[in-house]
């Protein structure tokens, strides 16, 4: 493999990793604490989108809302971590990223709550998801990963 | 086919992140919920439930009302009446913000065993927008002249009185000679002596009596006294409690109605009692700011503070209190003042300790207010073991110098910053108050009080206890004993505050202790500040 090529997958592997692992850290928070609830988040909504937000967090929808967030946070966080189906991962991550990012986005005249930066339309929610799309463009689980021994595995059994 | 360890590596290196990353994301989670978990079985409180309320069965309770202003209005709509024009109006705010919920709450609410058979007010206006709003194809409430027409008529079996605050007792003691069922807005009484008039009137009638505090059907009041009783706060030495308004309608200056005139106007019923004075449009609508007809911050807003802390530690009547203040902001003629302070001393107050004896008892309650400013001051308990805020929401943190809980401070597993306990029943629920003073209502959890995350009106709940008390017997939970101690307690803060001096409760004889040369009544009755009078009184002669 080309040089370059080899050092451009490697830095792209530490990027899958690392937000592999923290997609995975909110997931499992937010699994093993039952009280946890993103409804304040959701009713907090502004922005253009305010009005699916606020649709969300209705008596009957709440609970699913809450569920598909945490299955979709762990597959992001397994999927990445892991090394194997990431691109369906980087897409679910998008997806999430995008939910995130429109429920408060950073725009001029909007207040910003809870976030812990000065941000001006761009915010971290929304590098991350272009992070994704770089993941979704590269995939990196065959240098390292379970994609490895799929890609390998034929390699392997013509060495013998 | 052989994997080599390089292979190995490259293939599951993936495998020891997820794990660490599971198990440390796992482990803070059950880690803190632990900790909470042990915090709260130690504190061991158990959030109130709502009482469960005989039906009110049988024929309908036959309800008359004695003044339908703002209050009546409110009052009428617990008990499942609403005029045209208001549902009008809420139809209307709906529409601009679909938040705004009260027309959709008020036909959600559970509808009451009463009819409305009767009004009286004084105003025309008002008479017949009552009767408009209210009647029925086969029924017309009937016009009442007069609150004794009403009474002795015998056809109300109950009366509902929001009228100024000069007419309360007379009203309510009239109702209660004819074994009529009273409720009655707050401050029960205007004056010291019809106070004990109708504590009298109250016990010698079969009919049931209940004051208008409506914070008493809160939940989180409830668990509130759960609280303190547990010795969660350890003694409590200093509550502090406030107003802040700074709006017309928070500083009593309501709409005066186009209409309003003295051939509309019974002037002459309203005034009753008080100084004949000419007619007086501002006087009618915005009465809240005379003492002639109503009490103040002392008599209208201490009361709420004062009985929302009385139902969760039942302190009673204090021994002293002393109160200064002055009409400061708005200079428009009123002569009850928009700045008050007032301290309320219990030396034998105790709400149980955690410390060595002989330092478990007293308490002062300190009432802040003012007209001026709308800063939210919440109402805070400060016990030696930990601080609680009162409010529809309960907070509790514990205190850096606690005993009770000094192990586990010590040991990092309470922080003095970080509350030990939270009640919020309103957690799923967004809500929308139309205008500032129903805001500050809302925080004081005095509007509304939450059942399984539905929001129900504190009033309405309030008025179905009264009902179902006169259908089945048993007890209201603001009667005669309730109101006795808040309308002693509010009248030694006016009576405090326009004396410039400390004033005294006996608890032996339940009486203030005199003060050579001052009749209490005639002080309270009086316009303005008592020395103030003196003093141009003596200029004068």
């Amino acid at each position: 493999m080309d040089q370059n090529q080899h050092k451009l997958k490697a830095s792209v592997a530490l990027l899958r990793i690392l937000i592999g692992w923290h997609f995975l850290f909110e997931g499992v928070v937010k699994l093993y604490n039952p009280e946890w609830t993103s409804f304040g988040y959701l009713a907090t909504a502004q922005g253009p989108f305010k009005w699916f937000f606020t649709m969300l967090v209705g008596n009957g929808t709440i609970g699913i809302v809450d569920t598909l967030n945490i299955v979709a946070l762990m597959v992001v966080g397994i999927t990445f971590t892991l090394g194997i189906f990431e691109r369906v991962g980087a897409i679910v991550g998008m997806g999430l990223l995008a939910l995130y990012f429109f429920a408060h986005p950073p725009l001029p005249g909007l207040t910003q709550m809870n976030v812990e930066g000065s941000y001006w339309i761009v915010n971290k929610n929304l590098i991350e998801l272009v992070a994704c799309i770089v993941i979704y463009q590269l995939p990196t689980g065959a240098i390292f990963g379970l994609d490895y021994f799929r890609k390998n595995k034929l390699a392997k059994i013509q060495e013998k | 086919m052989k994997w080599t360890r390089r292979d190995l590596l490259k293939g599951l290196g993936g495998l020891p992140i997820l794990g660490a990353v599971w198990w440390a994301g796992a482990a803070s989670s059950v880690g803190s919920r632990k900790e909470r978990t042990e915090i709260l079985e130690q504190l061991n409180i158990v959030p109130s439930l709502p009482n469960a309320v005989p039906g009110i069965g049988g024929e309908p309770v036959r309800v008359g009302v004695i003044g339908f202003g703002i209050r009546g209005e409110q009052l009428c709509r617990a008990l499942g009446f609403a005029t045209n024009e208001w549902r009008e109006e809420m139809t209307l705010a709906a529409q601009e913000d679909p938040n705004i919920k009260a027309l959709e709450d008020f036909d959600k609410q559970e509808k009451l065993n009463v009819k409305l058979v009767g009004i009286c007010d004084v105003f025309d206006v008002r008479a017949e927008k009552f009767i408009n709003s209210f009647s029925t194809d086969d029924f017309t409430p009937k016009r009442y002249t007069t609150y004794k027409d009403m009474i002795q008529s015998g056809d109300v079996d109950a009366v509902v009185i929001a009228t100024p605050d000069h007419w309360h007792a007379p009203m309510s003691i009239e109702a209660l000679n004819n074994n009529v069922h009273v409720y009655v807005e707050k401050p029960m009484t205007h004056t010291v002596e019809e106070t004990y008039r109708l504590r009298e009137a109250a016990k010698n009638s079969k009919a049931v009596f209940a004051v208008g505090h409506q914070h008493r059907q809160t939940l989180s009041f409830s668990t509130a006294r759960d609280i303190v009783e547990k010795g969660t706060l350890g003694h409590i030495s200093l509550i502090q409690t406030n107003t802040n308004r700074n709006d017309d309608n928070g500083a009593w200056n309501y709409d005066i109605h186009e209409k309003a005139s003295p051939e509309t106007i019974d002037w002459e019923q309203f005034l009753g009692s008080a100084p004949q004075v000419p007619f007086n449009k501002n006087h009618f609508f915005r009465w809240r700011k005379w003492w002639a007809y109503g009490s103040g911050l002392s008599g209208d807003l201490l009361t709420h503070d004062y009985d929302r802390l009385n139902c969760v530690l039942n302190m009673g009547i204090p021994s002293s209190v002393s109160a200064s203040g002055g009409v400061y902001t708005h200079k428009d003629g009123r002569n009850v003042p928009d700045v008050i302070q007032v301290n309320m001393e219990f030396p034998e107050y105790s709400s149980g300790s955690s410390q060595v004896k002989g330092k478990e008892k007293g308490m002062t309650f300190c009432y802040s207010a003012t007209l001026g400013n709308g800063f939210n001051r919440p109402t805070i308990l400060m016990g030696h073991d930990a601080t609680m805020e009162l409010g529809n929401n309960l907070t509790v943190w514990p205190d850096g110098g606690s005993t009770r809980y000094a192990d586990m401070l010590e040991n990092e597993k309470m922080r003095p910053n970080v509350p030990i306990y939270q009640y919020n029943p309103a957690a799923n629920v967004p809500d929308a108050i139309s205008s500032a003073t129903s805001q500050y209502f809302a925080d004081k959890g005095l509007m509304w009080t939450y059942i399984d995350g539905v929001r129900v009106d504190s009033t309405f709940l309030h008025m179905r206890e009264w009902l179902s008390v006169i259908k089945n017997g048993g007890q209201v939970s603001c009667g005669i004993k309730e109101g006795f101690e808040e309308a002693i307690s509010a009248h030694m803060a006016g009576l405090s505050w326009k004396l410039g001096r400390r004033i005294e409760w006996d608890p032996e004889q339940e009486q203030l202790k005199p003060i050579e040369g001052v009749d209490f009544d005639q002080v309270l009755l009086a316009n303005g500040n008592w020395n103030m009078q003196q003093v141009t009184t003596e200029t004068v002669t």
